[in-house]
């Protein structure tokens, strides 16, 4: 494309048949998911394996495929993509239009690639996934049961094209419905078009997206912003990150048609510095979309105009917040304000702002293509479409996922995830709660496996779907100690300005603190839900708001083990350290002596074929006397 | 009437904007000098000195027409800003949920107990180490991670963590 | 009143009338919700979360940051709010240094008020304070962050208000507090000493430094006269202390006052300011008539000098180059000299904080001594007064003494925002053969608004003037003056907004009608005196001719005028990594900027240390990490004494660190290539 001509739908489909037909000259494309979980475990080299050795083997490849300069037919088209998911199984390739996916590639195994399916068309078995529960090996993503459970919306494009590819992404229909929407609809129309599709805010909060575009595009004219926010700071969330890497064009795309819709001519895209190949992918297909005229003055020949900056994010997840957001925007700290007033009032330098989650954004495009209703049959009456979640902890398969609202809990953790593990993963064991929405969230629990999940029926039991970490914690996780990790992080990330939230967190950290080190009475257990619900009721902005979630979740569906912990100064997950009650079982005991030469203080006595007795005062419950009994006569040791 | 305008070398020597700080004056140049751009202006500047030197800061102050202690606020505000040299090899730990279910924390304390630091003071004496805990890198499939200058390693123990400071520890002196 | 316009606060209807939110509106139905970070004259920062109220639909928010919206209905006490405030307090209190008898602020601390309104007898948390250092290097600000609440009050009022910002948040989360730059001390930033941070701060975090246990050491001393001069705006502010009205002029009391605490003689710093006014007068029509060096701007706010100082040097030769009437005075007693025997003691007794430092200027010392010597704040002599014991209100008022006791209400006027601009005026109408006008005539310069722009006719000669408080708008105009969008012959600046009588070191009163009244007080007085002219001030005739000479003369310069210089901001230092614990350690420093490490100085530094540990000299070696010598294309550079070396190796500078270290002797400036 060259800028100077304006570009319309025709000349769009045209580009994108352009690709197709360069694509289709391909005799295979190897696609090599490049990932941030990928690329640690080596999957560059690779990459850079496969085209050398392709090469080698005297075949044609094409890396970067480039409509306007096609290769001639017969070659192999090598890709990366950004994260397909099966995040554990990684290095993936996956080989089309075999429909093979490559499960833990090395460098050492691409020569018997090439050789067996690049040039002969059969599976090396060794390298397929293995459902261990049907056992069998499965060929492809049809096959695998993480992926079948799944319904990859937004995430339908990540890991299949090349993300750096303009090319790639119009041939996919990309920056129709943009066009779309600056040369054939009115804002007004997008405005409702959105809101009558339901689409509600994917990164936390649910809000309907249309009705805040809607209260942005209300505002007197003037000067307004687009933002779209991937401070995706919620530890064991990377659901953003893999949109920003996997399909950057998709969130430019729904920035776009936000700024159309709102009535702004400036956008940024704020990514957290932790994702520095996220920064890099949205970067160079901004400056991609720039080049081609796609942004920038007159878009498709219009008036309207859009210039998108890319923000790096310097370490605080409090700017995941929208007016924190805007503050760090604005070159200050990155501290809350009050709301009212509302950014889409007054947001970035007071002007009209609308600020959307990564996923929000992607998923607007698509949302336009298929229409309001056709995304309405997707998902839940109040929460229509789909969800990505970041399914972590406990669970067979660790990933990155998408299915449609109105999904159980079962169905994801087991279905979609295979079950629930021990710590190191080598054995099975059972669900004890499944913590959604990362700090901010509150817990689901077995009786929770069966309830269809939504905005609303989440907000219904006093959790929330949040920006979609799920962490799934075995029988053995403590509750207590769970609950304090959290509001460890959120203490840390407290940006400080308000009381509630930077005195309370610090509070509510040492009275569990008390609770974990056996010093706690009913009073402390009392106090640490007045305070939880005070930081709740009263902090600033949504950190603090939030950050008691965790404790008044557990507090609620663990009452007994929070007991346990107070009353009896007793961890019944065996976890808490101070309260660890090493001793000796009488009956097990033959009185061999193992564990007096184990022990590193001496607080072990007893003579010989009598039964030993450790001393709880000089115990400083290092394991080493359970480690050294042969005879399993120690107990509560972690 | 106005004042007059006086030479170049204004009203301070260490506020001159001649020849000092070269290469600030061209980050400062990149970014329009303008003050709202503080934090990629900051993140350039430690990009290219490894931190932030307190007098750069006051002369970006100078520069940009921000008062110093605003400065100083905003880098001590975000995480990413080092206020002193960090060492030649930066290792981060990650402690996100997904990580810490997956016990990061025992990697940490050998690491630190391995080379003597602490979170209050986390540069070995010989600038040759750092380490430190990072907020979620989103690599929760490969939990416990642990990124080593750029280098992402998953699955990490705390045997293997000492392996790769033992292993970076032997180049070191064989330079 | 339509009905719509109209709010319910606890079932009671109340009407909005126009207030910026919701909370001004609670508190016109006379309910004073508890606040901390609210300040009417700053921006809404919704941090202390007091003023939170519950509305229908609503929630709970914070009042002080929403726009008032009819019909709401707002409950300003339930149970839940009741506990949450307390709790806010409790979490307060559990994080504050709490010595509440012996500290600065008891009776007048706002945390200790709010816990004993709120009912909060005990604090439910662990006491999670530490004891932090506390900052006495200003002279005109005592820093405690011990007492820090962290409201910010102080970080918006020096930025908004002040355009300085000269202490501002830094860190995060529990980590949070206010700090000069790179945590250093406050006398070592720009702070200009104007104290309105201190007038806002609801605790002792910042209070007005201190000098009575100076005063009380002369006082003692028996070879000491001390004597005192009073400013304008101290005696319609002190009678506050004593429940008299705001305004009251209470100047026979105090001079009573000083006179039981054994001042020799109380003068009145209204005698220099009509000093001043004829001194400036004469230059400013000088400059007017040569068209030089225009706007002249005033000089008596030794906070505003500083500022000119700081970020305007080329702003300074506009400056008056007449000292402030405080300093004026100080010259003056000082020349008269003490009765034999004793040393003179001049106790100023200001509204302004900033006066401490300008009575500590190395450029007001004459011989071994200042002319002034100790500056006190109103509230510092409210403290000595009831130290003292005295009954203030039922003092018998006493004279001022002579010479330095008379004055014009020209010279009164000087505590109010446009009283210098009204008392040169009246002068400059004489000078100018201008018609005897009356008292009316030059009032369009009083005012409330910070910035008041007068065009006024002096004798047939046209004038402009701007009449500014607060430094932001003093900032905003001298930008508009620079860019030549408005022109000014005279320019009236005072730091604080409205003038001296908002000054930090007058009783610190939230009201806002209190200031005008203080001004009031002094216009009030002004009228009821019977001279209004400077040049009416028979006392300065008669010291003019007996002293000075000529208005604007040598000898009028020399006692009464002064310079000003260009000021650095800020000290700055390199960071240091081997310290040398001996005095005249070796000073060592290793560029680590990027060229340099490049080329390897990271590692050069290593070897450094552990050759120096090892040689185990580190005792008498400062190693030092900095930055940038500016030679990065002969890196690495390593600095030893007063010897600079390029293209150097870790061993090259052990040696050239042990010949120095032996050598002993005076720097060397060469520069050696390695």
């Amino acid at each position: 494309m060259t800028t100077g001509t304006v570009i319309t739908q025709e000349s769009l489909t045209k580009e994108g048949l352009a690709y197709q037909s360069a694509a289709g000259g391909a005799e295979r494309r190897l696609i090599i998911c490049a990932g941030t979980g990928c690329v640690a475990g080596g999957a560059l080299e690779v990459y850079s394996e496969f085209v050398r050795a392709i090469s080698a083997a005297g075949i044609d490849v094409v890396t970067e495929l480039r409509p306007e300069a096609p290769p001639l037919p017969g070659f192999v088209h090598v890709s990366r993509s950004g994260c397909q998911g099966f995040c554990q199984m990684g290095p993936l390739a996956t080989v089309l239009p075999d429909g093979i996916l490559y499960t833990r590639v090395k460098k050492g195994d691409v020569a018997e690639i090439v050789e067996s399916t690049l040039k002969h068309g059969k599976a090396v078995e060794r390298l397929l996934y293995v459902d261990k529960s049907a056992k069998r090996s499965c060929r492809g993503i049809a096959e695998i049961p993480f992926y079948q459970a799944q319904h990859r919306f937004v995430l339908k494009e990540c890991g299949v094209i090349d993300p750096d590819s303009l090319p790639e992404y119009l041939a996919k229909e990309g920056y129709q419905a943009a066009c779309r929407a600056y040369t054939r609809m009115t804002p007004q129309s997008i405005c409702a078009e959105i809101d009558k599709a339901g689409l509600r805010g994917r990164g936390g909060g649910g809000f309907p997206t249309g009705r805040k575009w809607e209260a942005a595009r209300a505002q007197p004219a003037g000067t307004k912003y687009v933002i779209c926010n991937g401070d995706e700071g919620d530890p064991g969330a990377f659901m953003d990150r893999s949109v920003m890497e996997g399909n950057p064009h998709s969130v430019i795309e729904g920035m776009m048609i936000a700024a159309r819709g709102v009535g702004a001519s400036e956008g940024f895209v704020y990514v957290r510095a932790e994702y520095p190949l996220a920064v890099r992918r949205v970067r160079k297909a901004v400056e991609d979309a720039k080049r081609a005229g796609l942004l920038g003055q007159n878009l498709f020949g219009t008036n309207f105009s859009l210039d998108i900056t890319v923000m790096e994010g310097a370490g605080a997840f409090v700017c995941g917040e929208e007016t924190a957001l805007i503050a760090s925007i604005e070159g200050k700290r990155g501290m809350p304000a009050p709301k009212p007033p509302f950014p889409a009032q007054s947001g970035l330098w007071g002007k009209p702002t609308v600020i959307n989650n990564v996923e929000t954004l992607a998923s607007v495009p698509r949302i336009l293509n298929m229409g309001a209703e056709s995304f309405r049959t997707l998902g839940s009456r109040t929460s229509p479409g789909t969800k990505t979640f970041a399914l972590t902890g406990h669970v067979v398969n660790t990933g990155l996922i998408e299915v449609a609202f109105g999904a159980t809990l079962r169905d994801i953790v087991f279905g979609v995830g295979g079950g629930v593990t021990t710590d190191d993963g080598s054995a099975m064991s059972e669900m004890k709660a499944v913590q959604i929405g990362g700090p901010s969230g509150g817990c689901l629990v077995p009786d929770h496996l069966d309830l269809s999940l939504d905005f609303d029926s989440l907000r219904g039991i006093g959790a929330m779907v949040g920006s979609g970490g799920l962490v799934v914690m075995n029988r053995d996780t403590c509750m207590v100690s769970m609950a304090r990790f959290f509001m460890q992080f959120t203490q840390n990330e407290s940006c400080g300005k308000c009381v509630l939230c930077r005195e309370g967190t610090k509070q509510m950290l040492a009275l569990l603190d008390d609770i974990i080190e056996g010093r706690a009475t009913l009073g402390t257990l009392d106090l640490l839900e007045k305070l939880a619900r005070t930081v709740q009721k009263g902090s600033l902005c949504g950190l603090g708001k939030t950050a008691p979630n965790p404790v008044l979740s557990m507090t609620r569906l663990f009452r007994e083990e929070y007991l346990a912990h107070v009353v009896e100064k007793r961890c019944p997950a065996g976890r808490c350290k101070a309260l660890l009650r090493p001793h000796v079982i009488p009956a097990k005991c033959k009185g061999c002596g193992v564990c007096i030469k184990a022990c590193p203080t001496s607080a072990i006595r007893g003579e010989k074929r009598q039964v030993h007795v450790i001393d709880e005062t000089l115990c400083t419950k290092c394991g080493a006397c359970a480690k050294a009994c042969r005879l399993g006569a120690i107990e509560g040791v972690a | 009437m106005l004042p007059e305008a006086l030479p170049e070398e204004a009203s301070h020597p260490s506020t001159s904007p001649s020849r000092k700080f070269q290469k600030v004056c061209d980050i400062l140049a990149k970014h329009e000098h303008r003050a709202s751009r503080l934090i990629p202006i900051l993140q350039a500047v430690q990009e290219e000195y490894r931190y932030l030197p307190e007098e750069v800061m006051t002369y970006l102050a100078t520069s940009l027409h921000i008062p110093p202690a605003e400065v100083y606020g905003v880098a001590t505000f975000y995480s990413h800003f080092a206020l002193a040299p960090k060492g030649k090899h930066v290792l981060r730990l990650c402690d996100g949920t997904a990580c810490h279910v997956k016990r990061s924390i025992p990697i940490l304390e050998a690491l630190r107990s391995k080379l003597r630091v602490s979170e209050a003071k986390p540069t070995t004496d010989d600038l040759l180490f750092t380490v430190e805990t990072v907020s979620c890198l989103g690599a929760c499939g490969l939990a416990p991670v642990l990124v080593v200058n750029d280098q992402v390693h998953g699955q990490v123990t705390p045997e293997a963590a000492c392996a790769i400071v033992d292993e970076i520890a032997a180049k070191e002196t064989a330079q | 009143m339509s009905a719509e316009a109209v709010v319910e606060i606890n079932g009671r209807k109340v009407p909005i009338e126009g207030e910026r939110n919701v909370l001004e509106v609670i508190r016109k139905a006379n309910i004073d919700l508890p606040t901390f970070c609210y300040h009417s004259q700053l921006s809404a920062y919704g941090a202390c979360r007091l003023c939170l109220v519950d509305i229908e639909g609503r929630g709970i928010v914070s009042s002080c940051s929403l726009s008032p919206e009819p019909g709401a209905k707002i409950r300003t006490h339930t149970p839940e709010l009741r506990e949450m405030r307390r709790m806010t307090l409790e979490l307060l209190l559990a994080n504050h240094e709490m010595n509440c008898p012996t500290c600065p602020k008891s009776a007048d601390c706002q945390l200790q008020e709010l816990a004993r309104r709120l009912g909060v007898n005990t604090v439910r948390f662990k006491r999670t304070h530490a004891p932090k250092p506390v900052d006495t290097s200003s002279p005109f600000l005592l820093r405690d962050p011990g007492k820090c609440v962290l409201c910010g009050d102080c970080v918006r009022m020096c930025k908004e208000v002040q355009g300085i910002g000269a202490i501002d948040f830094a860190f995060r989360g529990a980590a949070v507090s206010v700090v000069p730059a790179f945590g250093k001390n406050l006398d070592q930033v720009e702070c200009v000493g104007c104290g309105q941070c201190a007038r806002v701060c609801p605790t002792a975090a910042l209070t007005v430094k201190s000098d009575v246990a100076k005063v009380y050491a002369a006082l003692a001393d028996k070879n000491a006269e001390v004597v005192a001069q009073i400013a304008p705006a101290v005696r319609v502010a002190l009678g506050e202390a004593y429940g008299l009205p705001a305004g009251t002029v209470a100047t026979g009391q105090i001079v009573a006052a000083l006179k039981a605490l054994g001042f020799a003689r109380v003068y009145d710093t209204a005698y220099s300011a009509d000093l001043t006014v004829l001194e400036e007068t004469h230059e400013f029509l000088g400059r007017k008539t040569k068209n030089e060096k225009l706007p002249h701007l005033t000089s008596c706010c030794p906070a505003w000098v500083r500022f000119v100082e700081q970020y305007y040097p080329k702003w300074i030769k506009h400056l008056s180059s007449c000292k402030s009437p405080q300093q004026m005075l100080g010259s003056v007693i000082k020349a008269e000299g003490a009765p034999d025997g004793k040393h003179l003691v001049v106790v100023s007794v200001m509204p302004c904080t900033a006066k401490k430092g300008e009575a500590g200027l190395d450029k007001f010392r004459s011989g071994d001594c200042q002319d002034v010597d100790v500056v006190l704040t109103t509230q510092e002599l409210v403290r000595m007064i009831d130290e003292g014991g005295l009954r203030f209100d039922q003092l018998e008022p006493d004279s001022l003494d002579s010479p330095f006791g008379l004055k014009t209400g020209a010279g009164l006027l000087f505590g109010a925002s446009g009283g210098v601009s009204e008392a040169v005026l009246r002068q400059a109408a004489e000078e100018l053969g201008a018609a005897r006008d009356g008292l009316a005539a030059f009032q369009s310069v009083r005012g409330d608004q910070g910035v008041r722009e007068v065009a006024i006719s002096v004798g047939g000669n046209p004038l402009k003037l701007a009449v500014v408080s607060g430094l932001a708008n003093a900032k905003a105009l001298l930008a508009r003056v620079e860019s030549g969008a408005v022109e000014y012959d005279l320019i009236e600046v005072m730091a604080c907004p409205g003038g001296c009588v908002n000054g930090a070191g007058n009783p610190v009163r939230k009201n806002k009608d209190t200031i005008a009244a203080r001004a009031k007080g002094l216009y009030h007085a002004d009228k009821m005196l019977d001279l209004h002219r400077s040049s009416e001030n028979h006392e300065v005739k008669t010291y003019y001719e007996r002293v000075l000479g000529d208005v604007g003369g040598k000898k009028a310069h020399a006692l009464l005028h002064t310079t000003y210089q260009s000021r650095a901001r800020i000290d700055g230092a390199a960071l240091k990594l081997v310290e040398g614990s001996q005095p005249a350690a070796l000073a060592v420093t290793v560029c680590v900027g990027t060229s340099c490490h490049v080329r390897g100085a990271q590692t050069l530094l290593r070897k450094l240390i552990t050759q120096v540990e090892t040689a185990g000299i580190a005792d008498t070696v400062d190693i030092q990490a900095s930055f940038c010598h500016e030679a990065c294309d002969q890196g690495p550079t390593v600095v030893v004494g007063g010897t600079t070396l390029h293209r150097t190796t870790a061993d090259q500078a052990f040696a050239a660190v042990l010949a120095a270290l032996q050598t002993k002797a005076a720097p060397d400036d060469r520069v050696l290539h390695g």
